[in-house]
């Protein structure tokens, strides 16, 4: 008799504390995703760029949700530079191919994957990108070759548009 | 604790009386009976969309709309117009942007983030071109207003000749429910002033209750949510008060005193 | 603080304990002992608690989206309310919760008024609550102000002009207020910051209070001193945990309701309406729970008079464990005293009800006559009855019916060593 009692206290009191946690993690959540991007922030995710003025050998900056983006229109050497590489050589093996879909235009994100800086232009060992922070070195092709960097800068997802249009995102 | 419920809810009711007799002290309101009210209020999506239409063929030549984006219009809880819908309607007006890389400031049809473009560039312009009365945002009008829906659904029927001894100065009309009963706007809408792509007749009866019933969500684009959210909250209140209840009698059973 | 000494049982705790002892601590405020006689009405204070703690909690996490400019701060509040997430949901127990607070605090401050609780020995408790509760009053003013519609603007006005009633420096101080010549972006700024500031002040001020309480321990609704542990005790875990669990579920349940429901009645329609210094909204009233002051200020025809008589209003509240002269603490054995406290807390309804109401004819009438007789209760009233009440023996314990005990324990324990 007295341990039937107990144990249906004890379910009482389990049951008490179960839903009382249940009702705690559902008002903790509000709390904590308010802190994720909000519905106007991600309404922003895709951006249009007119690239129409941009000359081989050239590159634009241009921001996209809070970051910039490299678009370089690159010369026939660069390309032929970039395609040449032996993967076996790349820290972060990716075929200039799959990074430059149309291998005239460059589209990345002009981030380092190292700590986040922004890579200088037309600078550092392989004639692409130099990150004046920690010092790694990018190829024509935007892949790390020297340097603190694990990986290549990231390719955003992008379309053409038209012929003269690049949306990003 | 019969006692203490008892004085609880006098107190409460006491509190509450002031509140409802400040609604008492006005005009009777035109009523009707909206969805969108009550345990499980939710709007009614046609009207919502047929209120969009109202508000843009009618309201937003001098009504602005400032805090919505065209993604409202596909988002749950609201007119839920398809996205390609919403982006078919955004994409319909031009929207300025800029400045381009020449500096030059442009125009670009309008994209589902953008929000709503405005009738005019700034409240003076606003003022200018109506006489000297600024047309309120809508976007939170039904919240701004003492009694709601059904005081702009009321008012926008409420347009009569002025009684006798009333004159009107030039450019001011009588309605029977504005504060003063003197208002700068003309009556806006009459029987078929739009087209509904639905069938349902446009009689001026019917464009209120829609364009009310959009404003409704303009105003308080969550109320579905929060009616849902509030009626778990609350059923699940409820639940953990009786298991508690019955843990504390348990409990307080250990010594001889009532709880 | 606790009458016995606490070692924790593991190694590890007893080496932390005797560095820090926040063990003995936690073992004194659940072994606290607590008069198993106290009713509802005692739990106003884990509420209040609990108020507190949401109104910070939501209050932080608002303040990651608002923003404190003129030009934005009324469209920060519909980004929060459209597009952050549950950004609506935070904002309106934000906003309905200092409703809430207020409702549990008049309640709380209602309790101590019929039971005596501001008396010997518990003076600093009540004066510490005084204070804490004129802090919610100017956060709650000012949190009003942070959306930057018209009522907080023209409330902002309002109540900043109300020190341009002190003579000579009032107008220099209002200036002052301001950070320029009207309500205007350095005032709303500065409102937010103290706005920030304020409840981390209560919340160390309801330390103080919940120490201060500690000390004597809880008053009880019989009134008299209760020995500690005794068989008149039980320990505050499990027993008041559990049962101060139970009624905030209650009152949570009220909460929602205004939260989910009607989460804009208490608040004034005038406030989605951006504000605008050119034009002043018809009807000014401030929120409901400042309404009996605002009544005060009102009914006195002169400017500076009027803000003396609200300001004593408050004030006259911290004298109060010396203007009430009976030895008896719980209005259960007053009962004259009983029959005036319904009255004073009518009063102070009615005083609400009038201070919503436009200040002129009848209303003006009686906003009068209820301010003089509040006034008349705590200066007049309390006093003379305190020496002339006949009242009803009390109790000498709460568990015995064993009438004639005192309302002292120096006295009750004189008695009990003579009795031996």
């Amino acid at each position: 008799m007295s341990e039937k009692k107990t144990n249906r206290r004890d379910f009482l009191f389990t049951a008490t504390y179960a839903v009382g946690a249940v009702g705690v993690g559902a008002t903790v959540w509000p709390m904590i995703d308010q802190m994720n991007p909000d519905a106007s922030v991600k309404a922003l995710a895709s951006t249009e760029v007119d690239v129409s003025s941009l000359t081989p050998g050239k590159t634009i900056t241009v921001l996209w949700r809070g970051k910039p983006v490299f678009i370089r229109r690159r010369t026939e050497d660069e390309i032929a530079d970039a395609r040449s590489v032996k993967l076996d050589d790349l820290k972060d093996p990716e075929k200039d191919e799959d990074r430059a879909k149309n291998p005239e235009w460059l589209v990345m994100l002009g981030v380092c994957t190292h700590l986040g800086c922004v890579p200088l232009n037309d600078k550092g060992d392989y004639n692409g990108w130099f990150c004046p922070c920690h010092g790694s070195h990018y190829d024509t092709s935007g892949r790390i070759r020297k340097g603190p960097a694990p990986t290549n800068m990231e390719v955003p997802k992008y379309e053409f548009v038209n012929a003269n249009t690049i949306k990003i995102g | 604790m019969k006692n203490f419920l008892r004085i609880l809810s006098l107190i409460i009711v006491f509190l509450a009386t002031p509140l409802s007799s400040h609604a008492a002290e006005k005009v009777e309101y035109l009523k009707t009976d909206w969805s969108f009210k009550g345990l499980f209020g939710k709007f009614d999506r046609g009207a919502l969309q047929r209120g969009y239409q109202v508000y843009t063929e009618v309201c937003a030549s001098c009504h602005s709309m400032k805090y919505l984006s065209y993604r409202n219009l596909s988002e749950k809880g609201g007119p839920e117009f398809t996205e390609q819908q919403a982006k078919a309607i955004a994409a319909s007006f031009d929207v300025t942007d800029g400045p381009n890389s020449d500096g030059e400031m442009f125009t670009r049809p309008g994209k589902l983030s953008d929000k709503f473009v405005m009738p005019y560039e700034n409240v003076k312009a606003a003022q200018a071109a109506n006489g000297g009365a600024y047309p309120p945002d809508m976007s939170v009008l039904v919240k701004a207003r003492g009694g709601g829906v059904d005081y702009i659904y009321s008012l926008l029927q409420g347009y009569e000749d002025p009684p006798a001894g009333i004159t009107l100065d030039e450019g001011v009309h009588y309605n029977k429910y504005m504060y003063g009963n003197k208002i700068k706007m003309s009556n806006p809408l009459s029987d078929g002033l739009v087209e509904y792509s639905d069938g349902t007749n446009a009689t001026v009866e019917q464009m209120s209750k829609d364009v009310t019933t959009f404003l409704m969500w303009t105003a308080e684009p969550h109320l579905e949510t929060r009616h849902q959210m509030g009626f778990k909250a609350i059923l699940y209140l409820i639940i953990l008060t009786i298991l508690v209840y019955f843990s504390m009698k348990r409990i307080w059973s250990r010594v001889e005193t009532e709880v | 603080m606790s009458d016995h000494e606490y070692t924790p049982t593991s190694k590890a705790g007893k080496w932390f304990n005797d560095r820090l002892p926040l063990l003995t601590l936690a073992n004194h405020l659940t072994d606290y002992p607590t008069p198993k006689n106290l009713n509802y009405w005692w739990t106003f204070g884990g509420i209040l608690t609990f108020c507190l703690i949401t109104q910070i909690v939501t209050g932080l996490t608002l303040a990651m989206h608002y923003i404190a400019h003129a030009d934005m701060a009324f469209e920060s509040v519909e980004h929060i309310m459209r597009d952050v997430n549950y950004g609506w949901l935070i904002r309106y127990i934000h906003a309905n919760g200092a409703s809430m607070f207020f409702l549990a605090v008049y309640i709380h401050i209602f309790r101590s008024l019929f039971y005596g609780s501001y008396k010997a020995p518990r003076e600093i408790i009540w004066i510490i609550g005084i204070i804490i509760y004129l802090l919610m009053m100017a956060a709650a003013f000012m949190g009003y102000v942070l959306p930057w519609g018209q009522m907080s603007f023209w409330g902002a006005t309002v109540i900043t002009n109300l020190f341009s009633a002190i003579p000579l420096v009032g107008e220099g101080i209002v200036t002052w207020l301001w950070g320029g010549y009207s309500v205007d972006n350095p005032t709303l700024t500065r409102f937010f910051t103290l706005h920030y500031l304020i409840p981390f002040l209560i919340l160390g001020l309801v330390v103080l209070h919940i120490w201060a309480l500690h000390v004597p321990g809880n008053n009880n609704p019989v009134g008299i001193d209760v020995k500690k542990p005794s068989k008149d005790t039980v320990p505050f875990h499990p027993y008041i945990v559990i049962k101060d669990t139970f009624a905030l579920l209650m009152f949570m349940i009220v909460f929602a309701f205004f939260v989910f429901y009607t989460p804009n009645i208490l608040g004034h329609a005038d406030n989605y309406i951006e504000a605008d210094p050119l034009v002043t909204p018809a009807h000014i009233v401030p929120e409901w729970y400042l309404l009996p002051f605002y009544a005060i200020l009102r009914s006195v025809p002169d400017k500076l008079l009027g803000v003396i008589a609200m300001l004593s209003a408050i004030l006259i509240l911290a004298a109060l464990p010396w203007l009430d002269t009976s030895k008896i603490r719980s209005a259960v054995f007053r009962p004259l005293y009983k029959q005036f406290y319904w009255i004073l807390v009518a009063d102070v309804l009615i005083l609400g009800y009038v201070g919503a109401m436009p200040a002129e004819g009848l209303y003006l009438l009686v906003a009068r006559v209820a301010t003089a007789y509040y006034f008349l209760h705590f200066l007049v009233i309390l006093p003379v009855l305190g020496l002339k009440e006949k009242t009803l023996p009390i109790p000498l314990s709460i568990t015995e019916p064993i009438l004639g005990g005192t309302a002292n324990l120096a006295t009750a324990k004189n008695k009990e060593s003579s009795i031996k």
